[in-house]
């Protein structure tokens, strides 16, 4: 296989340590060493050539290649067989919805959310339960992890560059979850988004511009409307404190919760449309946290969390014990939009 | 024991950015303010256009990108075609 990059001799696995970290090219971790023969074994595995166009950054009408993806992949520490996976999360970031260069490059500071569905998961050993949102396995944690290198070595992504995060998250590093198909009483994102219906899902992608988890807890009811208004508030505190602009907010629900809402019948259509018609808050509300100056005698207009009930990520995923949730906030608005591709599908190609 | 590695970066690019001819002055020329959206942009756009009128330019025209995210709408390129200079601002 002929690769193209440019390829350095160095002395030993310390001095390509200090080698790559010296010129920005890590995210501050060790990294594996992105041989000729690792990065080959990633494109052979997903049976691209080295030259294939993953996609183009559209600001800077920059094309990234399968052979680049690859070498990020293998320094993040993937393994070929996770290599499909990171490859379909950067061609689902390219397409134009999800405009990257706006949620990677602002002070808003977001991450990349990658949630991962079908039979991929199994194949990977990807992990839906401990954990689930922090490292909870091998794969999800490289595949996230390469995809941040990605932005920082193909995008120029590095903090104080391009990234002008002003906080940013941890979940930048690495945000990576596999939905917990199996034990949810509800079709897959991927099945939803790609309006599969009941059929069988195929190994899919969807990426979010995220913000940090916000982590809810509510042990003390089973009544659907009484566990989503839990929800729903957390949604209208990033509405309040954060931003208060409509976009596809995700809810990540363990099973104790999702087996509640499904026990009492609730399909995720219905939690998309309790969740539509109630977060919802009004500009005035902006004067109770400090930011009475910018309601501008605006204060009766209300506004909605998401603009239709469909823009809902409601993602089965958690560990078994205790009633938790979590918010995942979009980065500013509906500026940028989840996408959701197949694995080894191919865009505009 | 050597180790070869692959360089992880987009690397060599040709600079697609040229910088356009300079102008000999901007008495009577047009000058085009491409804002990002960002309300930061207005104020700061303002105070510009002023000085610019002030040092002869005979018009600016001011667009608004419809998403600060994304590049320029193909619009905001026909509207360029009539400019002598521009000024792309980007704004919080």
């Amino acid at each position: 296989m002929e690769l193209g990059s440019k390829r350095y001799e160095l002395e030993d696995l310390g001095a390509f340590q200090e080698h790559f970290h010296s010129r920005g090219w890590t995210d501050g971790l060790p990294v594996i060493p992105p041989t000729p023969d690792a990065v080959a074994a990633c494109l052979e595995w997903a049976v691209l050539p080295p030259d294939h166009l993953v996609g183009v950054e559209p600001v800077r009408n920059r094309a990234i290649t399968a052979e680049k993806v690859a070498v990020n992949a293998v320094m993040a520490g993937c393994l070929p067989m996770h290599f499909p996976v990171v490859v379909t999360a950067v061609t689902a970031m390219l397409a134009e919805p999800f405009e990257v260069h706006g949620p990677t490059a602002s002070t808003g500071g977001s991450g990349v959310l990658i949630v991962v569905n079908g039979p991929v998961r199994s194949e990977l050993g990807m992990a839906s339960s401990f954990n689930a949102l922090a490292g909870s396995d091998r794969a999800s944690t490289c595949i996230g992890r390469a995809v941040r290198l990605c932005l920082i070595n193909l995008l120029d992504l590095r903090p104080g560059g391009i990234d002008r995060s002003t906080l940013g998250h941890p979940g930048k590093i690495s945000y990576c979850v596999a939905e917990d198909e199996e034990a949810s009483p509800w079709n897959s994102l991927a099945a939803e988004r790609l309006q599969l219906g009941d059929g069988p899902v195929p190994s899919a992608v969807t990426v979010l511009a995220a913000m940090a988890p916000r982590q809810i807890m509510n042990e003390w009811t089973t009544d659907p409307a009484e566990i989503l208004d839990t929800f729903v508030a957390e949604i209208k505190a990033n509405m309040r404190h954060y931003s208060i602009w409509a976009g596809d907010y995700c809810l990540v629900i363990a099973p104790q919760l999702r087996d509640h809402l499904g026990a009492a019948g609730w399909s995720k259509s219905d939690v998309q449309r309790y969740v539509f018609d109630n977060a919802r808050i009004k500009r005035e509300e902006w004067r109770d946290v400090g930011k009475g100056s910018v309601v501008m005698g605006k204060g009766d207009r209300e506004y909605q969390a998401l603009n239709a009930p469909e823009d809902l990520l409601v993602v089965a995923a958690g560990g078994p014990a205790g009633g938790f949730g979590a918010v995942i906030a979009p980065w500013l608005g509906a500026k940028s939009r989840a996408v959701t591709i197949p694995v080894g599908a191919c865009v505009n190609c | 024991m050597t180790i070869e590695v692959l360089d992880p970066t987009h690397g060599d690019e040709p600079n697609v950015f040229l910088a356009a001819d300079r102008l000999d002055g901007l008495a009577g020329s047009v000058v085009g303010l491409i804002s990002n959206g960002k309300q930061g942009t207005v104020h700061f756009f303002d105070a510009l256009e002023q000085q610019l009128l002030a040092a002869g330019v005979a018009e600016v025209d001011r667009v608004t990108k419809a998403n600060y995210s994304a590049p320029a709408e193909d619009a905001v390129f026909d509207r360029a075609k009539r400019w002598n200079a521009v000024v792309a601002g980007v704004g919080d």
